[in-house]
């Protein structure tokens, strides 16, 4: 009885691990003398991460990439406020359960080693400072897996070396088994091959079932080891599309994708004028608006999120 | 192993300039302060009632007619065989009233300082924790009033509630007065340090607090800190494991930098409760041009002072890692 109620349970476990609905997050923020203003930085941001897959969330500096990951796991500063709905394995993500979740079922791999406290060594930071035996043992295990020696445990994070950083970083978020690990720039300034290897790392993680939200501003590493790309600009999602698609630049749904696509090395180095506008000038429609050569009225309205050839796109132009 | 003996070897070599440095410019302060010692210390009347003979007689004795550079030079000569000459004053070996007045001293900086320190270094961490609510606004207003308020006020201010009108504490001194060394009581003398002691700890507070909240903010603001909420720690994890490892060292320097300003306090403070110290053997030794004992005090607190201070540097060197095992890997 209690074998088939756990079976139906995992029947029933929806695929989407995390669905993030109408996002916006804002800041109280003092405008000049004492006058206090919001400055929303993201806002109406839809992104869905599935199990055993890598959703790459990708952006350009300062469209608020970070705060995405800060919001779903509660870490937002005291004076940003959260709107809009996120729900985790089909509940509610509330405050309390983030609270819960962080750390455990929900994990950080921060971007750099300066995430990791400069004065305890590697060993007790994996393992938050638990002493017993059972949590050094598995912080051996995990240094293995990622074929670090133990003496490593010992190290303080200045003595890491580069090719052991990137797996230390790693290396944090398995003190529980993470159901959903978002991974926030873990590859800057990494060449390729580095890079690569350090993907591996979260491919491994998806084969095992976890969901990966993989937030980066490197695009031509999302479609080679991702499987969803999610365009961020402006402090909003404008497309949802399966890696696959960025194979074909007329697979792509909005026209900010479709510059970012021809901007590629491979595709014509081409770059449009203009940049991104910042959080207090954000247009009321589409954030792309003043920049699109198909610009109309329509888009100076709030352009709906819709679903168009498996993916989705907030572009008031794209067809079937 | 070998970079840091030549690094303590060059420090202390410092320290030894230093001193030669800090005795020319006291000798040189005192040589040229229009302060007459017969004067001060004979006085007018009774100079006047002498035959010129007696004050021919005295005023070798305080080396009067003397040029400067011999008098410093012979007083040198005689420290670094290590005699430090006699005061002049107590007609005592300088080494014995130093000795003297250092232990009344030094139990009532240790007091102070251990006091200002922990106290100072708890509400840097609360303030620092709580920055912008009402727990950091109380504790910095606190801190800053009190760093800008002079220590002898603060003094005057406590002996007036505390000795004058509660009657709680003596008004002064170390002992009780008219009463013989051997029946002296070591609460008689707790008691006669209790506000010195206080009055330094107070002013010594602020500083430490102001300094600890500064590194508590930006371990608070740290990316590690950020790090350890994303891992779900809780508040005390997050305490032990990162605020007091990142914030001890700071403090560990700053407390050992603070021995200077509780020795500089200790000179007004002692003054105002009529304390036999060392602060006011200085006072004495410098208004009465008593040099063999102003040199000795000078040095001795130069020394302590500077003491202090490297003693901060190689403790540093020990705890934190990074200069530590950085170092062993050279």
């Amino acid at each position: 009885m209690e074998i088939e109620e756990v079976k139906d349970r995992e029947e029933r476990e929806p695929e989407e691990l995390l669905h993030i609905e109408h996002l916006s997050v804002s800041f109280e923020q003092y405008q000049g003398g004492m006058e206090k203003g919001d400055l929303q930085v993201i806002r109406d941001l839809n992104v869905t991460i599935r199990k055993g897959e890598i959703t790459a969330v990708v952006g350009a500096s300062g469209s608020g990439k970070s705060l995405l990951a800060h919001a779903v796991l509660g870490i937002l500063p005291y004076n940003a406020t959260r709107r809009g709905k996120i729900n985790y394995r089909g509940q509610e993500l509330t405050q309390e359960r983030e609270a819960k979740l962080r750390g455990r079922e929900i994990v950080l791999v921060p971007q750099s080693i300066g995430f990791l406290d400069p004065l305890m060594k590697i060993g007790p930071q994996i393992r938050k400072g638990k002493k017993d035996k059972a949590s050094r043992k598995r912080v051996d295990a995990i240094l293995k897996g990622y074929s670090l020696k133990p003496e490593v445990g010992e190290l303080y994070p200045f003595e890491l070396s580069g090719g052991m950083n990137r797996r230390v970083l790693v290396s944090t978020a398995l003190m529980e088994t993470p159901r959903l690990v978002i991974a926030d720039e873990p590859t800057p300034g990494l060449e390729m091959k580095l890079a690569r290897r350090v993907m591996e790392h979260f491919r491994e993680l998806a084969d095992q079932g976890a969901g990966v939200l993989l937030i980066t501003h490197d695009l031509e590493l999302a479609m080679e080891t991702a499987d969803w790309i999610v365009v961020f600009y402006g402090g909003t999602t404008l497309e949802e599309a399966r890696a696959s698609d960025f194979q074909e630049e007329k697979l792509l749904r909005h026209p900010y994708t479709r510059a970012l696509w021809r901007a590629m090395p491979q595709n014509g180095f081409a770059a449009i004028p203009g940049t991104q506008p910042y959080a207090a000038h954000m247009p009321t429609g589409c954030p792309f608006g003043p920049r699109c050569s198909r610009c109309t009225e329509e888009c100076l309205q709030p352009v709906p999120w819709k679903e168009i050839r498996g993916g989705r796109v907030r572009c008031a132009h794209t067809e079937e | 192993m070998k970079g840091y003996g030549i690094w303590v070897g060059r420090k202390v070599v410092r320290m030894l300039l230093l001193l030669v440095g800090v005795s020319i410019a006291a000798f040189v302060l005192v040589s040229v302060s229009p302060v007459d010692p017969l004067q001060t210390n004979v006085g007018q009347v009774a100079l006047g009632s002498m035959s010129q003979e007696q004050i021919a007689k005295l005023e070798e004795y305080w080396g009067v007619g003397e040029s400067p550079l011999k008098r410093y030079l012979s007083w040198a000569g005689d420290f670094v065989r290590g005699d430090m000459g006699v005061s002049l004053l107590y007609r005592q070996e300088v080494s014995h009233v130093i000795g003297v007045k250092l232990k009344n001293s030094l139990w009532l900086m240790a007091a102070a300082w251990v006091l200002s320190g922990v106290v100072g270094f708890i509400l840097g961490i609360v303030a620092g924790w709580n920055q912008g609510r009402w727990p950091d606004k109380l504790i910095k207003g606190y801190s800053l009033l009190i760093a800008s308020t002079p220590a002898f006020w603060l003094a005057l201010v406590l002996l007036m509630v505390f000795a004058v009108w509660l009657g709680w504490l003596p008004v002064g001194l170390s002992v009780p007065i008219g009463v013989e060394a051997s029946g002296v009581t070591l609460w008689d003398r707790v008691r006669h340090g209790i506000l010195p002691a206080l009055t330094l700890s107070i002013t010594g507070v602020s500083n430490i607090a102001l300094h600890t909240r500064e590194k508590m903010i930006e371990v608070m603001e740290s990316d590690y800190m950020l790090f350890a909420r994303a891992r779900g720690e809780s508040v005390w994890a997050m305490v032990k494991n990162h605020v007091l490892r990142n914030i001890s060292l700071p403090a560990l320097t700053l407390q050992f930098g603070s021995i200077s300003e509780i020795f500089g306090g200790s000179v007004l403070v002692e003054q105002i409760f009529s304390y036999p110290g060392l602060g006011q053997a200085a006072v004495t030794a410098g208004l009465g041009s008593d040099v063999p004992l102003l040199l000795g005090i000078t040095i001795i607190s130069a020394a302590i002072v500077f003491g202090g201070n490297l003693a901060a540097n190689l403790l540093y060197g020990i705890i934190d890692p990074r200069i530590r095992r950085g170092a062993a890997k050279q």
